[in-house]
């Protein structure tokens, strides 16, 4: 009989929910859901954003965020029910045997106190060691999870150190008081590709130093089949598909898991690149007014009509900066950009009409980029509006066909954004940039708040306009699965330069310079011992360390 | 240069050009009223002659500006001038009574902002709970009765029905500090009741917005206590609004006690300055307005250097 650390058994969880508009409604969330964990051993708790499992994941804390609430089922824990115990109780479990490590260390880290101070915290308010054990304790965490200088690391502020850091910290935090359960919730998701296999590792080898259990809850099946023993499909509140790493990965049994497993499967044929480019961007030098610092240096690269140039690189690299020189929202202070065969005047306002129209931008947060309070017949008709002075039903027969073309179709016109999921706010955005019939569209990290299979979803139709409209993108990610299924040329930046530019082939060949190749290497594969493979191999340390 | 020290600099110099700027709305604000000193010095009665002399022994006839930089240059000095009324030294008749205002509002300021701060904590604890709702209706009540409604009650309650503290809370300068402080005991009582509901409202108000953030979630599922949460997580990153809000209660603890100091027959700033309106001795109230508006700067650049220091990527850059 092993040793049974957490038994959770047909739990059921409860939300309210504000419809806009309507009463508050009770709603169930997660239906049912069983499964059990080793002393030592870890589980990857994976799926959709609203599939419950870092509800799950908290549940195991008798905890709900916000309305949520526990509404029937058990919670075991070294034999206890959780579920029943009171205030005092419950104290005592959080953060003594169970500890949680949160998505955003950056949030999660109040920024008021010593990085010291919160990881002992938990270790000296319920008495398990005197401060000096606690800090030793501490640092020998910091020394195993390879944060620079462990002995004086947790004198600093939380802003004073960087996010791969304070993701690590917070594991230090959750492992200090030696917990016989960690729950890891996203703990990789908002870090770059590089940071995030170096955290993943430091996690790795701190679950198996200590031989702590896990909870590991991520939306990305590659990066918890590094991680895990066992994994859990879940799915709108429902379990999908639970077993061993290797059955999963290996032998999907459901259509789900399968669809999960071969996510990044979009074939793209890379086009060669015509005789003229739309945009050609030459020598271009940048820096933010006050400071003397370039961020961007010398860049030079082409786009062609119809085709996708995908501009990748760490965050810091400079490719949102330039974004904002092409659209001109930060002149350049040396350079040329061309678009369509005539020069772009360097700021905003000395624009065109036409340069402003032809030249459309979508954005990474969908919700924040729409106004909550506008129905998405007038998101996408403002610009129908705007540059061709289209009013009422041939206005709105426009806004019903670009609707169709991002295969949103009918009874969508009169929503409002807060009645759309992730994908379909994206989608309206998309159908926004279309109705000013641009030539080029950037894209920014379009793809990235969104969960795999949305996400694939919106290359997918991309992919599609492209053919139809003939539209360029310029598509800026630092997703490298995602450049290979939409790019024709690909330019990688590294601190406010182009470290290698060209064809997707060439590009994608080898030999590498060390940055490309640790770039490469960073994307997670679906595949076992990926992780101890790709660090056996490295050839330069990520940025983010 | 440490950018805090860049920061409080910049503050304590704004803070002086607002000052000049005070004192010049000050003068232009006295040149406005109607009538003449020399005139109410001598009265009606008084011969063209004698209103000339005193003219001219006290410098009226000389243009604005001179006489404005004349009153500035002694305020520099420590030299306010004289009461036209009683010709006494400006300077050394408000340093006493400043003295006694300061005394006042230390004590004041001593019992009322632990206590709304806590209360502030506690409310936060228990929010939209009982201890919540009373702590907020009683404070709420407090504040809103006038003050010498409240100061009569006072009154009557601890020197009519309970004989403990004396109606009147004259000070003068043989006192013992025990003796002080059972003559301030009502007005000090006053002044709590009034400046109370507004620091701990802002404290409850300024705590609960930060309760929102990512890492008291974090506290708690460290299995920390609500109250250890409130105040060892919550409060720090508080303070800033908190501070602004006591400060704001501390001028006005300086400044706008007047109605109190009257009831209590308190030989304050406040009292001095009424006195001297109603006998329209200028340059009495031209210098009482100069100390108010120094403390009321000096108060909120106090605020703000404490909201600088309480800000830990102000006191810890990269």
């Amino acid at each position: 009989m092993p040793d049974i650390l957490l038994d959770v058994r047909n739990l059921k969880i409860g939300a309210t929910v504000y419809p806009p508009g309507e009463p508050p409604q009770k709603i169930e969330i997660v239906h049912g859901v069983s499964f059990t964990l080793e002393k030592g051993k870890v589980l990857g708790l994976i799926g959709e954003s609203g599939a419950g499992k870092s509800t799950i994941g908290l549940s195991s804390m008798a905890y709900g965020r916000g309305g949520v609430r526990i509404t029937g089922g058990e919670v075991f824990v070294n034999g206890r029910d959780i579920l029943k115990e009171g205030a005092a109780g419950l104290r005592a479990l959080r953060g003594q045997e169970v500890t949680y490590v949160a998505q955003s260390a950056a949030a999660a880290f109040n920024p008021a106190k010593r990085i010291m101070e919160q990881v002992i915290e938990t270790t000296l308010m319920h008495g398990l060691a005197t401060r000096a054990e606690a800090e030793k304790r501490a640092v020998t965490l910091f020394r195993k999870l390879g944060l620079p200088n462990p002995d004086t690391f947790g004198n600093r502020y939380p802003h004073q150190v960087s996010g791969g850091q304070l993701q690590r910290a917070m594991t230090a935090m959750a492992l200090c008081p030696e917990p016989d359960l960690v729950v890891f919730d996203e703990p990789t998701t908002a870090l770059d590709v590089t940071t995030q296999i170096d955290v993943l590792a430091a996690i790795k080898e701190a679950i198996h130093a200590t031989g702590v259990a896990a909870l590991y809850i991520t939306h990305d099946l590659a990066v918890v089949a590094q991680v895990s023993d066992e994994i859990m499909v879940l799915r709108h509140g429902k379990t999908v598909e639970y077993g061993p790493v290797a059955q999963i990965i290996e032998a999907p049994q459901e259509d789900y898991t399968r669809a999960l497993v071969s996510v990044h499967a979009i074939a793209h044929e890379e086009k060669k690149p015509t005789a003229e480019p739309i945009l050609k961007i030459e020598n271009v030098t940048a820096r933010y007014k006050g400071t003397h610092f370039d961020v961007l240096k010398n860049v030079s690269v082409e786009l062609h009509p119809g085709q996708t140039l995908a501009v990748v690189g760490e965050s810091g690299s400079g490719k949102s900066t330039l974004a904002r020189a092409i659209t001109g929202l930060l002149p350049p202070a040396k350079g040329r950009i061309t678009f369509a065969g005539r020069e772009l005047s360097p700021a905003l306002k000395d624009r065109r009409p036409d340069d402003l129209r032809e030249l459309q931008m979508i954005y990474q947060m969908a919700d924040v980029a729409m106004n909550p309070r506008h129905t998405v017949g007038t998101i996408i008709g403002r610009p129908l509006e705007f540059y061709f002075g289209l009013k009422g039903e041939a206005k709105r027969k426009r806004v019903q066909e670009l609707l169709d073309e991002i295969e949103m179709g009918k009874g969508f016109i009169d929503r409002y954004p807060a009645e759309l999921s992730g994908g379909q706010k994206q989608r309206v955005c998309i159908a926004r940039a279309l109705a000013a019939k641009p030539r080029l569209i950037i894209c920014d990290e379009v793809t990235s708040a969104l969960d795999p299979l949305v996400a694939a979803g919106i290359l997918r139709l991309l992919l599609n306009l492209q053919q139809i409209e003939g539209v360029a993108y310029l598509f800026i990610t630092h997703d490298l699965a995602t450049v290979k299924s939409i790019a024709d040329s690909i330019a990688v930046m590294y601190q406010g330069a182009v470290q290698r530019y060209g064809g997707k082939t060439d590009v994608l060949t080898p030999p590498f310079d060390d940055y490309t190749d640790l770039l490469l290497s960073s994307v997670p594969e679906m595949k076992l011992g990926w992780l101890e493979h790709v660090l056996a191999h490295r050839k330069m340390e990520s940025a983010g360390n | 240069m440490h950018p805090i020290l860049k920061l409080v600099a910049q503050r304590l110099s704004l803070g002086l050009l607002l000052l000049l700027a005070a004192s010049a709305l000050i003068f232009i604000g006295v040149e406005l009223l109607p009538g003449d000193v020399a005139q109410s010095i001598l009265g009606q009665s008084a011969t063209e002659t004698a209103l000339r002399n005193l003219r001219e022994e006290l410098g009226l006839n000389e243009p604005a500006l001179t006489r404005y930089f004349n009153w500035l240059f002694g305020a520099l000095h420590g030299d306010l001038g004289t009461a036209l009324t009683n010709g006494q030294d400006i300077s050394k008749a408000i340093g006493e009574r400043l003295g006694n205002t300061l005394f006042l509002a230390f004590w004041a300021a001593l019992f009322s902002v632990p206590l709304a701060i806590v209360l502030g904590l506690i409310a936060v604890r228990y929010r939209n709970r009982w201890p919540d709702k009373l702590i907020s209706g009683i404070t709420l009540s407090t504040i809103s009765l006038p003050e010498f409604v409240a100061g009569y009650l006072l009154m009557y309650l601890f020197t009519v029905e309970f004989r403990i503290f004396s109606p009147i809370s004259t000070i003068y300068a043989g006192m013992s500090l025990g003796e002080k402080l059972s003559a301030i005991a009502l007005p000090v009582m006053v002044l709590v009741l009034v400046v109370l509901a507004h620091m701990m409202r802002m404290t409850r108000a300024a705590i609960l917005n930060v309760m929102q953030s990512a890492y008291i979630e974090t506290a708690e599922l460290k299995g920390l206590r609500p109250f250890v949460i409130i105040a060892r997580h919550a409060f720090p990153n508080a303070i800033a609004p908190v501070v602004n809000v006591v400060m704001l209660n501390l001028a006005y603890l300086v400044v706008g006690v007047v109605v109190v100091e009257v009831v209590f027959v308190y030989p304050g700033m406040g009292q001095y300055l009424v006195d001297h309106v109603t006998k329209r001795d200028l340059p009495v109230v031209q210098a009482c307005g100069l100390i108010f508006a120094a403390v009321y700067i000096g108060l909120n650049i106090l605020a703000d250097v404490i909201s600088i220091l309480a800000n830990p990527r102000l006191r810890h850059p990269k």
